[in-house]
């Protein structure tokens, strides 16, 4: 209990949940942002765009995250300039929530993919015979309807994205929890057990509502067919 | 037309002469805007603000060259395949102990189990890999790097194939366990000797799947200095001040081992299919958030079959029998809301438009017609 203390007083460990929290939020909704566009290009009439956004998904699926994110420190932002402050930690911050967004983009594509075959081919039959156009009965018939069915799978995602964004260690965002561990077990080696279980066990309490959550919306916004 | 444009025929009406133009020009629209995007990287490229030229040759000829392959890439290559496979071997092991042990009749060794996988479901790689890492290193084990990684990634992958077992199991027709209890067995023996080894058989595919997760995550490595394929980039980039070119190169090598094991865990499926009764699956059922009933891997399903015209496939199984939820003590008790089982026909309420029983009406009808 005193060791317990000890740690929580001399490491801000809520604050560095805190930060991880932050940038799944903020990858949260630029990769649902980019994943929309994908999947709706995916499904367009239009062959490039098509193309261009099958290409963008086998190659996000296939590349480990780390090496994103270090592309994004070491090259786009050390090599290429690409800066978004002049702020070192903010700087990093967002170049790792570009990277995370990126990568998460893919897998929210695959999923709404997935959610729109819940969606019965009668529905866009439907909307075909009352005159509605392609972005018409994309936006107000298949779109609704494929994200009440694909919560689960989005949900799923999300929880990924959370675990996910401690790999902002290899983006330099020295302040989140897997960097926060490190420095914890290197000046208190002989509390490693204890430092690492309250880290596990923040993980375990941020994703079981989440878990538990998804799991009811899934439930609940289900279209009863 | 028809076949290139399947996946959106069923969204809009087929095009007329003044529709597929309007097509036509905004598919050069934007291929021209992707190829303009493309130019702009590439002179983001060749005159970055205050940096050298990223194209020019003196930085890419020491990333591609021979002394490059065998000194840096092939080596990490090696090592991150090393810790892949053998974190896979664990992760089997781990899946089957901890999968049939949730599927177990004795209450204790089910709770047991199962506490052991939601934990290992709900750390992240990294963390464990660092708390392994510190510790092997304070311990004394010789290369605490690599075997960070490999037990690292043998606890959170094992989880997932436990999950597979479970679900593999819970994906068998129910005859298979009333005929074994019919003929006398016992409930463990029916679970190890008839429904495990099935599952075993139809998890496979998706542990090849599982296998390209393993070796992404393999990356994570170079973060506790284990010496993989990203690591050995980032070595090579540093002494060249190169490190774009070598990023790029070794994210292309990543892109195409896991393309290759993709593909290969595709072909899998309809080979396995005649040595079970469950149904084979290409991409593991994620097991992520935990204490999830519905815990579909729809991204799964949706490459199983053939694509619809709406861009995916029609859910093959009922929610029920898959992942967590995958339970063999409510078989009986299996609602079906939305999606069919092959062993349920009368389950679905459309059934002409069930594929596979199509498939099976398919010669009956074919006769009727002559």
């Amino acid at each position: 209990m005193q060791d317990l203390t000890l740690l929580f007083t001399e490491y801000n460990v809520p604050g560095a949940f805190l930060v991880n929290i932050e940038l799944t939020l903020w990858s949260a909704l630029f990769s649902m942002i980019l994943g929309v566009i994908l999947v709706m290009m995916r499904i367009s009439p239009v062959a490039s765009l098509r193309t261009v956004a099958g290409a963008y998904v086998e190659l996000f699926k296939n590349l480990p995250l780390t090496i994103i994110m270090v592309f994004m420190v070491l090259g786009a932002y050390a090599q290429l300039k690409l800066t978004f402050s002049d702020t070192f930690t903010t700087n990093f911050f967002w170049l790792a929530v570009t990277g995370l967004s990126l990568y998460t983009a893919a897998f929210v594509c695959e999923s709404l993919r997935s959610g729109i075959n819940t969606v019965p081919i009668g529905q866009a039959e439907a909307a075909r015979a009352l005159g509605l156009s392609f972005t018409q009965s994309a936006f107000q018939i298949i779109l609704p309807q494929t994200f009440r069915g694909s919560v689960a799978p989005l949900g799923n995602t999300f929880i990924a994205l959370l675990k996910n964004s401690t790999v902002a260690a290899a983006a330099s965002v020295a302040t989140e929890t897997s960097s926060m561990m490190s420095e914890m077990i290197e000046y208190h080696a002989d509390l490693i057990v204890l430092i690492f279980l309250i880290f596990a066990f923040g993980y375990v309490i941020l994703i079981i509502p989440i878990g538990l959550l998804t799991t009811y919306l899934s439930n609940k916004l289900a279209v009863r067919r | 037309m028809a076949a290139n444009n399947n996946e959106s025929a069923v969204l809009f009406d087929q095009p007329g002469p003044k529709g597929r133009k309007m097509i036509s020009i905004a598919n050069w629209i934007a291929g021209i805007i992707f190829a303009i995007v493309v130019v702009l990287i590439l002179m983001r490229l060749h005159n970055p603000p205050d940096g050298e030229n990223q194209l020019s040759w003196e930085l890419w000829k020491p990333a591609l060259d021979a002394e490059a392959w065998t000194d840096f890439y092939l080596p990490g290559l090696w090592a991150t395949i090393r810790a892949s496979a053998l974190a896979v071997v664990g992760a089997v092991a781990f899946g089957l102990l901890f999968g049939i042990g949730r599927l177990m009749p004795n209450p204790l060794i089910r709770v047991v189990s199962g506490a052991i996988v939601e934990f290992a479901r709900a750390v992240p790689v990294l963390l464990l890999m660092i708390f392994f890492w510190r510790w092997f290193a304070s311990v004394g084990v010789p290369s605490p790097a690599y075997w960070s990684v490999v037990l690292a990634l043998v606890i959170y992958n094992g989880s997932v194939v436990a999950e597979l077992v479970r679900s593999g199991v819970g994906n068998l027709p129910d005859g298979q366990r009333e005929a074994s209890l019919a003929l006398g067995l016992t409930e463990t023996q029916s679970l190890m000797q008839i429904e495990v080894p099935q599952a075993i058989v139809a998890m496979l595919p998706a542990a090849v799947t599982q296998l390209v997760v393993v070796l992404k995550d393999t990356a994570l490595g170079s973060i506790i200095m284990y010496t993989d394929l990203l690591q050995q980039s980032r070595r090579l980039g540093s002494m060249y001040f190169n490190i774009l070119q070598t990023l790029v190169v070794a994210g292309v090598v990543y892109f195409f081992v896991c393309w290759l094991l993709s593909r290969l865990a595709e072909s899998l499926p309809a080979r396995l299919q005649q040595h079970t009764a469950a149904p084979t699956e290409p991409e593991p059922v994620a097991p992520i958030a935990a204490g999830d009933p519905s815990n579909v891997n729809q991204i799964a399903v949706a490459k199983e079959v053939e694509e619809l015209p709406l861009g995916g496939t029609d859910r093959q199984y009922h929610v029920h029998h898959r992942g967590t939820n995958a339970s063999i003590h409510q078989w009986r008790q299996t609602k079906y809301v939305q999606g069919y089982d092959v062993t349920h026909p009368e389950s679905q309420e459309e059934a002409e438009k069930d594929k596979l029983f199509k498939l099976h009406h398919k010669k009956e009808n074919h006769s009727e017609e002559e």
